[in-house]
């Protein structure tokens, strides 16, 4: 299981389609910085054929720094603490940015 | 710039002598401040420093000039939203040293 | 200073934080302002990311852009334009930005560009 971090908007790199492709079952998913406008409501379909189990997160000090509201609901916000519980509890993390 | 104190108070100064805590404001320090740049703080200083506090609370930068005049003349009027009013309170350069003042940054983009 | 003007067009494509882009054209922006030069912004792409109300970067440690851009007009620079794709593409309108901006379609941004003496691109 494995902790993918990403940290580009949709169309600032290949980073988001290169991370979905790679995402495995019961994976989860952490947009950090400016990866958290991928959770924009305009960016929603992307994220309705996920593998099973996989669980999304964003961090919630880079959605309240860009002035961001009523974001995806599939993703659950976050605090730094909670980011460090998440890189202890799967294998490995991948960053992709 | 060395280190001041002010009312038994250390207060950490940046090598151009602005203060590196904005938290460590106060009207002291601000006469403090004054007083080393030769200027007695009037009540006409004064309300040019609260036009220049009120700015940066609310764009979080400290103004050039011509915002600044801009700012001056909409809370006190025209007559002291001019450069030549302001020249003559903080001669020199009026932003670079009421921001100095007024405890807020040096002011980039300033000439 | 000689008295000969020059047109600037400031373009911001990157969404602000995660780089330093933003501040960077906001710093251009604000000196080629007190130089008196014309100057326009126009954001494209994930620029338009910048224009978004509200930010709150404390808990990031960075200084709040969207209450810089609330100065620009202080420093009387209103030629602000968005780009009407950019905008659709990320589910946003011009009522929901921070600043007046005009909407423009491409052949609008081309002209635009031609326009200006200098084009910086951030």
């Amino acid at each position: 299981m494995t902790l993918h971090t990403l940290n580009k908007t949709p169309h600032e790199s290949n980073a988001l389609q290169d991370c979905l492709a790679a995402l495995s079952d019961d994976d989860a998913l952490l947009l950090i910085e400016n990866g958290v406008y991928c959770a924009m409501p305009a960016h929603a379909e992307l994220f309705t054929r996920l593998p099973g189990g996989v669980q999304c997160y964003l961090l919630q000090a880079d959605v309240q720094a860009r002035g961001l509201n009523d974001l995806n609901p599939e993703f659950r916000g976050i605090d730094y603490d909670d980011f460090v519980t998440l890189s202890c509890r799967y294998e490995k993390v991948v960053s992709w940015f | 710039m060395s280190n001041i104190i002010v009312a038994g108070k250390q207060i950490e100064l940046d090598p151009e002598g602005y203060l590196r805590e904005l938290s460590d404001w106060s009207s002291d320090v601000a006469e403090y401040i004054a007083q080393q740049e030769g200027i007695e703080l009037t009540a006409e200083h004064w309300e040019i420093l609260e036009v220049l506090r009120n700015f940066y609370q609310q764009f979080e930068m400290s103004p050039a000039m011509r915002p600044l005049v801009k700012a001056v003349t909409r809370s006190l009027g025209p007559d002291k939203g001019k450069s030549i009013y302001l020249m003559s309170l903080f001669p020199g350069s009026p932003p670079k040293l009421a921001s100095k003042i007024a405890g807020l940054p040096k002011p980039t983009n300033c000439l | 200073m000689s008295e000969q003007k020059k047109s600037f067009l400031i373009i911001n494509r990157c969404a602000p934080y995660g780089s330093s882009n933003a501040r960077d054209a906001l710093d251009v922006a604000l000196t080629v302002s007190v130089f008196e030069q014309p100057l326009s912004l126009l954001f494209l792409d994930d620029g338009v990311l910048q224009l978004l109300p509200d930010h709150n970067p404390a808990d990031i440690a960075q200084k709040n852009l969207s209450a810089n851009l609330a100065m620009l007009e202080m420093y009387d620079i209103d030629q602000i334009f968005v780009c009407e794709k950019a905008l659709q593409q990320r589910g946003l309108t011009s009522e929901s930005l921070g600043l007046k901006a005009r909407t423009l379609n491409a052949t609008e941004i081309a002209d635009l560009v031609r326009k200006h003496d200098q084009v910086l691109s951030f």
